[in-house]
């Protein structure tokens, strides 16, 4: 019994130890110098995939460094200065049978929540609101169909145009917004070659396909800037169609919208409704700075 | 001549390699003229590492010289088409080349997907070119399996049954069977995409109903069992060292073997563990996981009786050894993370980010090059007539190991913080693990260049050696019985395996 214990709490022990080396206690929402684990997850989804990269970490650091123990003891104790007469065994069902039998049995400890994540990931029961999202060569073109259905482009902000303080290669001109703790469905779509919208701290992950709508989802739990690259190799400026969402609370994103729908208005691509007109005219729309939600 | 071919094209793509870790080594474009130009590069790079330098050495190497060997055969069954699909790799070799050089270059990357892939975002002559350099490569492949299945077949000495034949053979004749079975897949699959491009076919367009995940199964039902295909050669050069240099015959034999086959044939149905965010359904992805996850068991079963082989043994760690025991060691470590990667909801944080990069060459620049090293080092006398020095090779085996673990390690960091692989420039926070990332490289590389020095040297001005079995250590296996260097015509007369003699 006390054997059993020990050997638990070693364990238990190394579980901690590497979850506080890998898991990160910094708020940044960009990857930082040096970094070793997981961007600090934002979303549920994200919380579910730290938790369960954690466990699968501990699970093959073990095993590392068990094959690591057996092979460096075989080769210590069986080196040939020290064990010059060689046995002849090439035999033992019972331990082949075992090594066999154990990896099936971890495995299975992995596929329990493994499926789970799986399937929590797929898709958001009841979303609050949907997000188009169009990969093009090369950046990101958004739409809110339940905001009235404006459209705009979001592009790499060019390093000469940088302001300081915007990371560069991430940053874009108009970020992607919307608000905290809303479900958002997601739906992707690429219009010339593939694509996939990427955002690692909100564990978003889609290839934008020609042909098809992909669908996903997303809860930002906090409010803040996340940035994502673009992931999949899609001609000369893969590297700069860089992914740049803004979470804030549900006044400033319905601020956010109405100012949005006029600047984005003359796009051309997404005509005013009559409704969104009448209220134009009886002022019950106001005009806000631009920005007003940064 | 395999083996001169593939180590030349594996300084060519090592050279590539070195160019893509200058280039990001530090934030920037400084060696790069455009993106257009990486994406040229790591194509070449991926596709001459793959088919021009793993398959011909391991393969085309190994296999067409040890084979008959092993078997007790003079020669492969069929000669001449032996000959041929050598023949047929250096124009394979010249069109990738040319495809990376002419007309633009082809920036897709190694899956070469479409659109991106299709006439209208790469015109030109260079994407056809590569297309046709799979094909004669591809061709090639087809007819030295063929030949390996053959000779497996029906030209084993007598008393060697199928169940006595040494691993390497097993894991050569599975090897060819998974060629036989997936090239012609995407064979297929590119053929289409040429008439895609050049006669106005629509398999993968959309717009005339087509559609690209098409060309994403195709091309994975051939590219999994193709990661397979460059490993399973290795699984059976390393039994063969290990138990050689261990005195000990090889532990589980007919577990070792059945093991490859049950990865040969689940690596079959696993292709679309490639595919977990294209927008599969979820319960295509959760089979997918649960396959994936079941390569892990014989893969394990393989490890674990690598080192029961060495357990109880008497063991010489002479320079074929050192790189047995480093194959297996990094083999685990890029299998585990293989076992994370399995997982598609773990996927979703990790698909195509650097912790791809960095299983991939794990198990391959390090499992399959420590493989193949490990076979020159293992038949280099009986290859060569000479005798290679064990400092030199302990030499290379570090400098190589040093340099291979520097550079593939930190990408495991970068790919968990989210650094997307095929891009030449990269956010400000990632310099630093791309720093000795890029270090790594270049001592890998270093490495590389020093060991083709010693080998020429070694060629000409190396001791002799004629005895049949220089390493004086008693390998149970063939090729041992004939004189060093072996003479062309090996096996004069049938040899007779005594009915005791096996495994």
């Amino acid at each position: 019994m006390r054997s059993i214990l020990s050997v638990r709490s070693v364990v238990a022990f190394a579980a901690v130890a590497l979850v506080a080396l890998f898991a990160d206690a910094a708020l940044a929402q960009q990857p930082h110098p040096w970094q070793l684990g997981m961007q600090p997850p934002a979303s549920p989804v994200k919380e579910f995939i730290g938790s369960f990269h954690n466990m699968l970490l501990v699970v093959i650091t073990l095993i590392t460094v068990f094959v690591l123990a057996l092979l460096l003891y075989t080769m210590v104790r069986f080196r040939a200065a020290a064990n010059p007469n060689p046995s002849k065994t090439s035999h033992h069902t019972l331990l082949e049978v075992a090594w066999t039998l154990v990896p099936i049995l971890i495995l299975i400890v992995i596929a329990v929540p493994s499926f789970r994540l799986l399937y929590f990931a797929d898709k958001a029961p009841e979303a609050e609101m949907t997000l188009k999202v169009t990969g093009r060569q090369w950046y990101w073109n958004y739409e809110y169909p339940d905001q009235g259905g404006f459209q705009f482009d979001s592009y790499m902000v060019q390093e000469s145009d940088l302001k300081p303080g915007q990371p560069r290669l991430l940053e874009v001109d108009n970020r992607v917004v919307v608000p905290v703790g809303a479900r958002v469905r997601v739906l992707i779509h690429g219009s010339d070659v593939i694509h996939s919208w990427f955002l690692p701290s909100l564990g978003v992950q889609k290839y934008a396909m020609p042909g098809r709508i992909n669908e996903t989802w997303m809860q930002v739990d906090r409010p803040g800037v996340y940035y994502g690259q673009c992931n999949q190799i899609c001609g000369v400026n893969h590297a700069f169609m860089p992914v740049a969402i803004e979470a804030v609370d549900k006044a400033t994103f319905d601020r956010w919208v109405d100012e949005a729908k006029k600047r984005f208005a003359q796009d051309g691509s997404a005509p005013l409704s009559v409704a969104e007109i009448r209220m134009m005219e009886t002022g019950s729309l106001t005009a806000q700075a631009p920005n007003a939600a940064r | 001549m395999y083996l001169v071919f593939s180590v030349l094209a594996g300084l060519i793509g090592g050279a590539f390699s070195v160019w893509m870790r200058l280039e990001l080594q530090q934030p920037g474009m400084q060696w790069m003229a455009d993106g257009h130009q990486w994406n040229m590069v790591i194509t070449a790079h991926g596709l001459i590492m793959v088919f021009f330098v793993v398959m011909p050495a391991l393969i085309g190497g190994f296999g067409n010289w040890f084979i008959p060997m092993m078997c007790g055969a003079p020669d492969m069954a069929f000669p001449r088409m032996n000959n041929i699909s050598f023949w047929l790799m250096p124009p394979a070799f010249a069109l990738l080349i040319g495809s990376a050089v002419l007309g633009g270059g082809a920036g897709v990357g190694w899956t070469i997907y479409p659109p991106l892939s299709n006439a209208q975002y790469h015109p030109g002559p260079a994407m056809d070119m590569a297309i046709l350099s799979l094909h004669v490569a591809g061709a090639a492949s087809i007819l030295g399996a063929i030949n390996f299945i053959t000779t497996i077949f029906n030209m084993r000495a007598p008393g060697m049954t199928i169940h006595r034949m040494p691993l390497f053979l097993w894991a050569m004749l599975l090897t060819a069977f998974l060629l036989v079975l997936s090239l012609p897949v995407l064979a297929g699959a590119i053929t289409m995409l040429l008439t895609d491009r050049n006669f106005g076919t629509h398999f993968f367009e959309p717009a005339g109903g087509g559609d690209p995940i098409l060309f994403l199964h195709l091309f994975w039902f051939f590219g999994h069992p193709e990661v397979y295909i460059m490993i399973l050669p290795a699984f059976g050069i390393i039994s063969h060292v290990v138990s050689t240099f261990s005195k000990k015959p090889i532990f589980g034999y007919l577990g070792m073997a059945y093991a490859m086959t049950a990865i040969g044939v689940v690596g079959f149905v696993v292709w679309a563990h490639h595919m977990y965010t294209v927008g599969l359904d979820v319960d295509t992805r959760a089979y997918f996981t649960a396959a994936t996850m079941v390569i892990a068991v014989p893969t394990g079963v393989k490890i674990f009786s690598w080192i029961a082989t060495m357990w109880g043994g008497s063991i010489e760690f002479r320079v074929p050894m050192i790189w047995a025991v480093g194959f297996i060691f990094l083999f685990t470590v890029g299998g585990v993370t293989g076992v994370v990667l399995a997982n598609a909801g773990a996927d979703i944080a990790l698909h195509n980010t650097y912790y791809v990069v960095a299983h991939f060459h794990y198990v391959l620049s390090l499992g399959a090059l420590f493989g193949i090293f490990c076979g020159i080092y293992y038949w280099w006398p009986k290859m060569t007539g000479t005798e290679f020095p064990e400092s030199w090779g302990k030499l290379h085996f570090w400098t190589t190991f040093i340099g291979v673990n520097l550079t593939f390690f930190p990408q495991h960091f970068l790919g968990l913080a989210g650094m997307p692989r095929r891009i030449p420039d990269y956010p400000d926070a990632f310099a630093g693990w791309n720093l000795v990332s890029s270090i790594g490289a270049y001592i890998a590389f270093a490495s590389s260049v020093m060991f083709v020095c010693m080998m020429i040297y070694v060629l000409y001005r190396g001791k002799r050696v004629t005895a049949a079995n220089p390493w004086g250590l008693p390998a149970d296996t063939l090729e041992w019985t004939v004189p060093s260097p072996a003479p062309h015509h090996t096996f004069e007369e049938l040899p007779k395996l005594a009915a005791a003699k096996g495994h």
